[in-house]
């Protein structure tokens, strides 16, 4: 099963390679990670995006806090949160089949934010799946490059 | 006044107690080589191999509880100790490593015996340092030494870059205490979960306690002994937690696990109660974890939450230190009534009359058992023993009946060769007053043998005992039972003259050929109080450790000296380790 562990630690150097070397020395998966300073300085927040069974994910969230460096874990997938994603994805502008890119962009409710001659730049952000259905909506030759970057959560409500 | 890092990285070492450091100079110490030098209230043991320097610290601590102290240079200093470092980490030692570092402006330069040493020993140390600033030295040692004792207790590595060992300031006052708001190892049991498991205990019907290494690094012997005397439960320990409760008592059933006892094995494969200590289910307790302990339920108690329900789904887990926990569980039993075990112990006795360490002696040839076993009688079982690992280990393991924790030193997590002589003489340097053996084979003792020359340098007498088969005996016990007796690079040829090498090194050497010579051997070689004697004993080549639980066997699955054939039986012995 899928689960967004999200990780507040200090902000020193070498944190980060801690918690991904954790991942790959107990042979936890890793589908993405994403890392940056908090509302305070001195504190991290990573959003990490793995998978396993309930045993595994209770291994992970108690290495987890076993490292020295780690404040606080919490597993979002078990509580109300919200989850984004960002993906920059360039597209070609000349369009082997009938999609109509705008209103595509309408749909999906995401930017243009670069055009060249052949190619349009987009920014769409949302739930990972949202993502996937509008890749999913071109055909694989149009897309030129993609550029996503990991999903990121925080839960809902006061704390 | 100022000082510079160096000195006042020694101040450090100082208010943390430290006594003794073991260590290798270099490039990148030589600032810290000097402050130590103009001081005496520390004391450095120069090793001949950085290897040696942490196994030495880490014999230290075990022997005596306190962090060991290692100090070594960039590059191949800190390389060299790695795996002295990975075992003192498996094996939840207390050790803060210095480590030399280039200068800070050619770190990531290549620059001469320059390596990424929080990069390699991230992944076998509890944590790790990298010094930045001058600033930062008096915290980061505070720090380090915290974060080493308490909690579960591990290896630390402090990084110093040797710019900042040069630099000066003025020396501000040693932080009494630390705070960390992402560290807190103090953790208190739940009083609900001491209840639950004294009510089990209490209504089990065939329980068993097995403890570990917890119970010895938790210095929670004393509630051990109690708790365990007060309820009348058959008690096993683990290779790590020997001495803990006394090998010799009449409630101990001796080791468990792959070359455990027949009555340890068989009361946890029946028993209705498992009640860990300090203990963490490791593959060569539990054989295969499918057939473990089929109709028990587990509490277990341990001070890492990360261990519990690792391997073992714990139904009653205890968060804590063992010493706490233990002494919790003995003021909730106080009044409590217990079931009758009265029929659980004629099962044990019934099962404890097949001796499975029993073993027949062969005419012309020395057993490795009957070496342990004189040892035992000529120490009169007060001795501190190290060991390397392999046969030998477990055959004292099995014959030397442990009284007292921190009596057992050796390597059982990351099972090192090499570990036993450097850990004797860090033990001795310890616990100057106490006998100390080491209990080794000829392929182990390779590995460290340099160290014969610090042990002459600092006068750490230490009774070294060789068996000697003239083979990797359990490379060899495995070759033969699952590999159709290919000895393949089982067999040591071209061995040294021990007995010459001791002597080269300024020791005794004294060789065994005969059984009717073991016994004076051993009285002449303790008998010599200050000197380190080297004893060279032929054993049986054939001998083989039983009993012993075949790979993916459980622990019904034993198999016993001159009843059982070892043979391999289906593939997934190969896949074990």
């Amino acid at each position: 099963m899928r689960h967004i562990i999200s990780v507040i630690l200090e902000n020193e150097a070498g944190a980060l390679s801690r918690v991904s070397g954790l991942f790959t020395q107990r042979g936890f998966n890793i589908e993405s990670l994403t890392v940056a300073q908090t509302n305070d300085v001195n504190l991290s927040r990573m959003t990490i995006v793995s998978s396993g069974s309930d045993r595994v994910l209770e291994q992970i969230v108690k290495q987890l806090n076993k490292l020295i460096e780690v404040v606080k874990v919490s597993d979002l997938t078990s509580q109300d949160h919200v989850e984004r994603e960002l993906m920059l994805v360039k597209i070609s502008s000349v369009l082997k089949d009938n999609v109509d890119l705008k209103e595509l962009v309408e749909i999906f409710g995401c930017k243009v934010v670069d055009v060249t001659e052949k190619i349009y730049t987009i920014e769409v952000s949302g739930k990972t799946k949202k993502i996937n259905a509008f890749l999913d909506a071109f055909d694989p030759a149009n897309i030129i490059e993609v550029s996503r970057t990991g999903v990121t959560g925080i839960s809902r409500g006061k704390k | 006044m100022k000082l510079n890092g160096a000195q006042i990285l020694i101040h450090c070492l100082k208010r943390e107690g430290v006594k003794h450091v073991f260590g290798y100079p270099g490039g990148a110490v030589l600032h810290i080589y000097d402050a130590l030098e103009a001081q005496d209230e520390i004391t450095h043991v120069l090793v001949r191999h950085e290897q040696g320097a942490a196994h030495g610290a880490d014999g230290y601590a075990r022997a005596n509880g306190m962090p060991g102290v290692v100090l070594v240079t960039s590059g191949p200093g800190i390389t060299n100790a790695v795996t002295g470092i990975a075992t003192a980490h498996m094996d939840s030692i207390p050790m803060v490593v210095i480590s030399g570092q280039v200068p800070s402006p050619l770190i990531g330069m290549d620059a001469f015996q320059e390596v990424d040493a929080t990069g390699i020993t991230r992944s076998c140390v509890k944590h790790n340092f990298l010094i930045r600033d001058i600033s930062e030295v008096a915290s980061t040692v505070k720090k380090a030494f915290y974060i080493a004792t308490t909690g579960r207790p591990g290896p630390v590595v402090i990084d110093i870059p040797k710019d900042i060992t040069i630099a000066e300031m003025e020396m501000e006052e040693y932080p009494e205490t630390v705070e960390m708001r992402s560290y807190k190892p103090t953790t208190k049991a739940s009083n609900r979960q001491i209840r639950k498991a004294a009510e089990l205990i209490a209504n089990s019907q065939r329980p068993i306690f097995y403890s570990g290494g917890g119970c010895v690094i938790g210095n929670a012997s004393k509630e051990l002994r109690e708790l365990t005397r007060k309820l009348g439960f058959p008690i096993t320990q683990t290779l790590m937690g020997l001495g803990a409760y006394p090998g010799t008592d009449k409630l101990s059933l001796g080791m468990l696990g792959m070359h455990g006892t027949y009555e340890a094995n068989m009361a946890m494969y029946e028993s209705d109660c498992v009640v860990a200590i300090g203990s963490r289910f490791d593959d060569r307790i539990t054989g295969n974890l499918e057939k473990f302990c089929p109709t028990a339920k587990f509490i277990h108690i341990d001070i890492d939450p990360s261990q519990i329900s690792k391997n073992v789904v714990a139904d009653i887990p205890i968060v804590g230190q063992t010493k706490q926990v233990l002494q919790a569980l003995i003021d909730e039993l106080k009044d409590k009534k217990l079931t009758d075990i009265s029929k659980w112990w004629s099962q044990i006795n019934e099962w404890r009359k097949v001796d499975s360490l029993a073993y027949t002696k062969k005419s012309g040839v020395i057993k490795p058992q009957t070496v342990i076993e004189m040892l035992y009688e000529v120490t009169k079982g007060k001795a501190i023993v190290t060991s390397d690992v392999g046969q030998h280990q477990m055959w004292a393991a099995q014959y030397y009946l442990f009284d007292e924790p921190r009596q057992w030193i050796n390597s059982g997590g990351l099972g090192t060769m090499g570990f036993g002589l450097p850990a004797a003489m860090g033990a001795k340097i310890a616990m100057p007053d106490r006998d100390v053996a080491c209990v080794t084979g000829e392929g182990s003792i390779q590995m460290m043998l340099q160290e014969l020359s610090t042990m002459l340098q600092y006068s750490t007498p230490v009774k070294i005992i060789n068996l000697n088969n003239g083979y990797l005996g359990m490379v060899r016990q495995w070759q033969e039972f699952f590999y159709e007796k290919r000895y393949a690079m089982s067999y040591m040829d071209a061995l040294p003259d021990f007995i010459k090498l001791a002597e080269s090194y300024g020791h005794i050497g004294i060789k065994v050929e005969k059984e009717s010579d073991l016994k004076p051997a051993l009285v002449e070689a303790f008998k010599q109080k200050d000197r380190t004697v080297f004893l060279d004993i032929l054993t049986d080549p054939s001998e083989n450790v039983f009993p012993m639980i075949p790979a993916g066997g459980a622990h019904c699955d034993m198999l016993l000296a001159g009843r059982d054939q070892m043979v391999s039986k289906d593939e997934t012995d190969f896949n074990a380790v």
